[in-house]
């Protein structure tokens, strides 16, 4: 059973107190709004493409310290990532936090820094809070043009 | 009616020996000797959200199912006629609750929103023409506006709003101007579930009513904390909801004023409900029946008829004056944390307090409190409108019942304090 310690993670309490990428983007070429109707969070991601390859990632929103870090650091993440590998790391990250997978664990999943969301899996409200960010993503990444 | 600021707040030593024998009390609601996260005790303040169930109620629906379980109105056996008996005395038991003339006015729903859609869907669909209006208030739970939306949308009317203060007061000049000739129906909550407020239902349905308009009450907040009587309070429906007045889920109770009951066509139809069917067309039975189509919750009547027996046996002015108690205390330690901010202020409050912390979450508040036992709400609580009015996503709310010790506060307020510890 997690504990409240494993859900805030130090990292994830530092990247709620100051969230990287945390500005509107003027020259984005694929943007999204994410809502959580059942708490109210909001939040709005933009993107940079060129060609597959994901250039630019930034947020901006209300909510909670989960869905916050989970934003600030899904957008390290996926600089320089290609589309399907920006995919592959929403699905094992999905996997992460609903419990399918353990962090480093014998699946072989690399998730680097993400793994500190790996507390998430013990509390299934929170699992909303920290895809919402990574859904919103997959929005934007379909309005912005393919190549 | 307790007040926001003011009280202070009472010594500890206090919730030993309060009003109610709070030790006698909390062993006749089992959960609330249970424990939970890591064998933290319960602490239970989510009762805006719904009551815990003491021990008779949750006997007499299994007494019920175990020994007297049968559908009503159908046999001529003797389990059936019990049973039959049993409801219509849970149907007394709740009109003399809350001051009905009839218990004939006294409908059974599933729930506080299942009473209201049915004043929208049978009343308001039949009576309501384009140019008509429809007035709400900014603060409603989204039971009592979404039907009135959806109606007006059916039937060309205008749903308006009554604004509120900063304090989560409704703003009674706002009222005035809206509140106007072309109003057919004024539908306001009697407690708000998000600040606690306790509008003035009394005084402005008779401004209402004197303006030709029909006045629903959403009683699901007051029915389980403030003695509540229709006819004093000169509503023409009241709703309410039995799961939070200690009953079980599935359960709701319409009041509706006789002769307004007399007028409306059913909104479901079924068995039950008919005088007269042929395969062409069919008269209906008159109120209640006419709209109970179907089987009704039989055992979950029974649960409630259980709950207002419990009510009553404690006291509504006791549980009234206990729960003022609890809030001005909470509010005294919880507004007293740095950085802490109550929403909704009002002079009149029932035992809510909604709060939000600077720079942190509700949702984040929320979880902390749950590591320590504390069972609160955190979110918009199904009023969005007042969130936007009152520029903010979601608070952090603690509700109260009867129930609740003075120490179960200190528990909030000093977790409250670690969430802030937390996430400085």
């Amino acid at each position: 059973m997690s504990t409240l310690s494993e859900l805030y993670q130090n990292v994830i309490l530092e990247h709620n107190r100051s969230p990287r990428n945390y500005r509107a983007m003027e020259d984005a070429d694929g943007r999204a709004e994410g809502n959580n109707p059942l708490c109210g969070d909001q939040l709005t991601v933009w993107l940079k493409t060129d060609g597959e390859i994901i250039s630019d990632v930034s947020f901006q929103g209300l909510g909670c310290a989960i869905s916050r870090a989970s934003a600030s650091l899904m957008t390290g993440a996926l600089k320089g990532k290609s589309r399907r590998e920006a995919e592959e790391l929403f699905q094992r990250f999905h996997r992460l936090v609903t419990g399918e997978s353990t962090a480093g664990g014998n699946t072989g999943e690399t998730l680097g820094k993400l793994a500190v969301f790996s507390g998430v899996a013990g509390y299934p409200s929170r699992v909303k809070c920290a895809s919402l960010p990574w859904h919103t993503l997959k929005a934007a990444l379909e309005s912005a043009p393919q190549r | 009616m307790a007040t926001g600021t003011g009280s202070p707040p009472a010594s500890p030593s206090r919730s030993a020996a309060g009003p109610l024998d709070l030790r006698r009390i909390r062993a006749d609601f089992p959960i609330l000797s249970s424990a939970v996260r890591d064998g933290h005790r319960l602490v239970y303040l989510d009762n805006a959200a719904t009551s815990q169930k003491p021990r008779p109620v949750i006997d007499a629906m299994s007494r019920f199912y175990a020994g007297e379980n049968a559908n009503i109105h159908r046999g001529l056996h003797y389990l059936s006629e019990r049973a039959t008996a049993a409801y219509h005395a849970a149907r007394e038991k709740v009109a003399g609750f809350l001051g009905a003339a009839s218990s004939s006015e006294i409908v059974f729903t599933r729930g506080t929103t299942e009473a209201i859609n049915l004043v929208a869907q049978s009343w308001g669909r039949n009576s309501l023409r384009p140019g008509d209006e429809v007035l709400v208030t900014v603060m409603e739970h989204h039971a009592n506006l979404l039907p009135w939306q959806v109606v007006c949308e059916q039937t060309g009317a205008r749903l308006r709003a009554v604004a509120i203060t900063d304090q989560g007061e409704l703003d009674i000049e706002s009222f005035d101007r809206l509140i106007t000739e072309r109003t057919r129906l004024f539908a306001v909550g009697h407690v708000s579930n998000a600040l606690g407020t306790v509008n003035p239902v009394g005084e402005l349905a008779a401004r209402a009513r004197a303006r030709g308009a029909l006045v629903l009450v959403d009683g699901a907040q007051s029915a389980p904390h403030l003695p509540v009587d229709v006819v004093e309070l000169g509503c023409d429906f009241f709703a309410c909801s039995g799961h939070k007045m200690l009953g079980p889920t599935g359960i709701g109770v319409l009041y509706g004023r006789m002769e307004l009951l007399e007028a409306m066509p059913p909104w479901q139809t079924g068995g039950e409900m008919i005088e007269r069917v042929s395969l062409e067309r069919s008269t209906w039975a008159l109120p209640p029946a006419r709209f109970e189509a179907g089987t009704p919750p039989i055992a979950e009547a029974i649960g409630l008829a259980a709950a207002i027996d419990y009510v009553e046996s404690v006291g509504r002015q006791a549980i009234e004056e206990w729960e003022r108690e609890l809030l001005a205390r909470a509010t005294e330690l919880v507004g007293a944390l740095p950085g802490a901010r109550l929403v909704g202020t009002a002079r009149e409050k029932a035992a809510v307090l909604s709060f939000v912390l600077e720079g942190i979450h509700p949702h984040d508040v929320g979880a902390v409190l749950d590591d320590e036992g504390v069972a609160v709400r955190a979110g918009h609580h199904c009023a969005q409108p007042l969130m936007q009015r009152l520029g903010i996503p979601a608070t952090v709310r603690a509700s109260f019942a009867f129930y609740n010790t003075l120490e179960e506060v200190d528990t909030l307020a000093a977790g409250v304090e670690r969430a802030r510890k937390v996430f400085a």
